[in-house]
């Protein structure tokens, strides 16, 4: 079966985020890229059902400037036979992402597409679910197992309470959880071999999606900060200062 | 401006969430409306007819809806919701699940996790880890929006007397089913909107040294959570992990144990009213955020706390 793994190109998840003066985003200049990291989960989770004979072709997809092509890359390194990059500069909200995965899924037709269940830059855990919406598909979010028998796939979710595990019918969608399975690294011959891999690039009117944002962002602004307290010498001090300073116990 | 609210429960009570939900929906300002979707959730919807504010309160009691799936949630609530100019859920499990299918069935965009309303289409949201907070406004007709829980003061659970309105309204997309689930039991206080919290980390070392924490918390009437380090080895199952991509959570008192303060777990923390942090490392981030914070070996310290805490509650 084919499987459809998207990734997004993001801030390093340890680059510490500065807000731009001006209050219009944060500052990427210069700033360290890196794949995000649910979509690492994703990838690997698609390079195992590989392994086990499960997938037999692993597509991945990315929707992003030219740059993007280095997450591309490091998935085909990981293990994803061909890529397809949405090369575009514009601002991609997630409705918009997930209309040109919707084109992508029905050119491909994969039987699984996995996803991150949030990219670390805007947070907002959507396209995976809007995707499996204009697609008809089921969707098994904040992943921690899947496992695929027959035409059916069982996913076991991190849910508020616990656990919860669902029955989708294939093709399906995934998006990934932290615990889901720990990413590999890439081999140096293995980067040197997915530099020969195929990648398509297209356009988002190749597809004949509009991407124009419905969201516009009036400014960002640095969160208000928490001033460092005291440090108290002992225990009996701290409960002390807990019940009689901040009157909180 | 009509407002649809989409309760958050477990088919016998209402969860505080949901008039946190509410509240937000007022700084919206209009008729709120509390769809209540779920299976033999009569109770729940007797509950929601009560919190102030509450104009109607809409109930789909059917199968489909009795596991919040979300493939069926979302064609309810895209259907029941498209007449409205807003539809917002608490951003927990269940609404981060089937809202975006809402939003993508309808058309529109989905604005996640708002902490704050600025206008009827303005909001304010964390992004980046909550490392920026950004004011986003909206051009589509139906505003499909998430509510941070703990960035809003619930409304009174008591007090209302909305209408009933049963609806018949079954969708049920037959792309999933519910298998199984495992529920952390617990009588301490829910980790979302406890008033105390107390965390461990890595430093813990293992499960049982958690139920140090326990026996802590207990004499408070505190909530135990975790880092996602303490919940990755095993230590405490997931529904403990608070952060960027756990539980947000913003009690009176939060105390983290043996955690360093990694942005990821600041970003579900660091609205807490009071933060205290016991670690060994003088140099570890989590004492920036700290009100209160002693630099001592935690195997040491818990125990002493207990007994102190013994003295004074
Ligand atoms: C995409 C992504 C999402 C993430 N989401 C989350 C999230 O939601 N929540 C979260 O928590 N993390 C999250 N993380 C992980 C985060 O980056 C950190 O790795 C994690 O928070 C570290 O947990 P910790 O503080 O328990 O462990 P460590 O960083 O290892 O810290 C352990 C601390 O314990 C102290 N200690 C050890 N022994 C003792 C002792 N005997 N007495 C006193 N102190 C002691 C040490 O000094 C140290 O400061 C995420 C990471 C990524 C990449």
């Amino acid at each position: 079966m084919k499987v459809l793994v998207a990734v997004k190109r993001v801030i390093d998840y340890n680059v510490k985020v500065r807000v731009k003066p001006d209050n219009t985003g944060v500052d990427l200049a210069n700033v360290k890229m890196a794949m995000n990291p649910f979509c690492e989960i994703a990838v690997e989770e698609a390079v195992r059902l590989k392994e086990k004979g499960v997938a037999s072709e692993i597509v991945v997809v990315s929707i992003g400037p030219k740059a993007s092509q280095e997450q591309i890359r490091t998935a085909l390194a990981l293990g994803a036979d061909r890529g397809i990059h949405v090369e575009t500069d514009e601002e991609v909200q997630s409705l918009e992402a997930a209309k040109l995965l919707k084109a992508v899924v029905e050119k491909e037709e994969p039987k699984l597409v996995i996803l991150g269940k949030q990219s670390i830059d805007s947070d907002n855990n959507q396209t995976g679910q809007m995707l499996a919406a204009l697609t008809g598909m089921g969707q098994g979010t904040f992943a921690s197992e899947v496992v695929v028998e027959g035409d059916k796939v069982n996913v076991t979710r991190e849910v508020d309470g616990g656990l919860m595990t669902v029955a989708l019918n294939l093709p399906a969608v995934v998006t990934t959880d932290l615990r889901l399975n720990e990413p590999r690294y890439a081999s140096l011959p293995n980067i040197m071999k997915a530099k020969k891999k195929p990648l398509d690039n297209m356009s988002p009117a190749d597809l004949g999606v509009d991407i124009a944002p419905r969201l516009s962002t009036l400014k960002v602004e640095a969160p208000a900060s928490r001033q460092a307290g005291v440090k108290v010498a002992d225990v009996a001090e701290l409960v002390d200062k807990l019940k009689n300073e901040a009157k909180v116990i | 401006m009509s407002i649809l609210v989409i309760a958050e429960h477990d088919n016998s009570s209402l969860k505080q969430a949901t008039l946190n939900v509410v509240a937000a929906a007022k700084a919206i300002g209009g008729d709120i409306d509390v769809l209540v979707a779920g299976e033999n959730c009569g109770a729940v919807a007797e509950a929601a007819a009560k919190a102030e504010g509450v104009n109607k309160v809409l109930v789909a009691d059917n199968a489909a809806y009795g596991h919040f799936l979300g493939e069926n949630l979302g064609e309810l609530v895209a259907e029941v919701g498209k007449g409205y100019s807003h539809i917002l859920a608490a951003a927990g499990t269940v609404g981060k699940d089937f809202m975006p299918r809402v939003a993508a069935l309808l058309d529109v965009a989905q604005v996640s996790d708002i902490m704050r309303v600025e206008s009827e289409d303005t909001f304010v949201r964390p992004i980046y880890a909550g490392n920026a907070i950004a004011t986003v406004k909206s051009s589509d007709s139906i505003k499909v929006v998430t509510v941070r829980p703990t960035a809003f003061d619930p409304v009174a659970a008591e007090g209302g007397s909305a209408a009933v309105e049963q609806l018949d309204v079954v969708k049920d997309a037959g792309l999933s089913q519910f298998v199984s689930e495992e529920l952390a039991k617990s009588d301490r206080p829910d980790l979302a909107s406890a008033g105390i919290v107390v965390s461990g980390g890595r430093g813990m070392q293992n499960g049982d040294n958690f139920k140090m924490l326990e026996q802590v918390a207990d004499l408070m009437g505190a909530a135990v959570g975790a880092s996602r380090a303490a919940v990755d080895a095993g230590f405490v199952p997931n529904d403990m992990q608070v952060g960027q991509t756990g539980k947000i959570v913003a009690p009176q008192l939060y105390i983290a144990v043996g955690i360093s303060g990694a942005i990821q777990h600041l970003a579900g923390m660091s609205d807490s009213k009071v933060i205290v942090a016991i670690n060994k490392d003088e140099e570890a981030p989590i004492f920036q955020v700290a009100d209160y914070g002693l630099v001592a070996d935690l195997f040491e310290a818990v125990p002493q706390l207990e007994e102190e805490l013994k003295k004074v509650m």
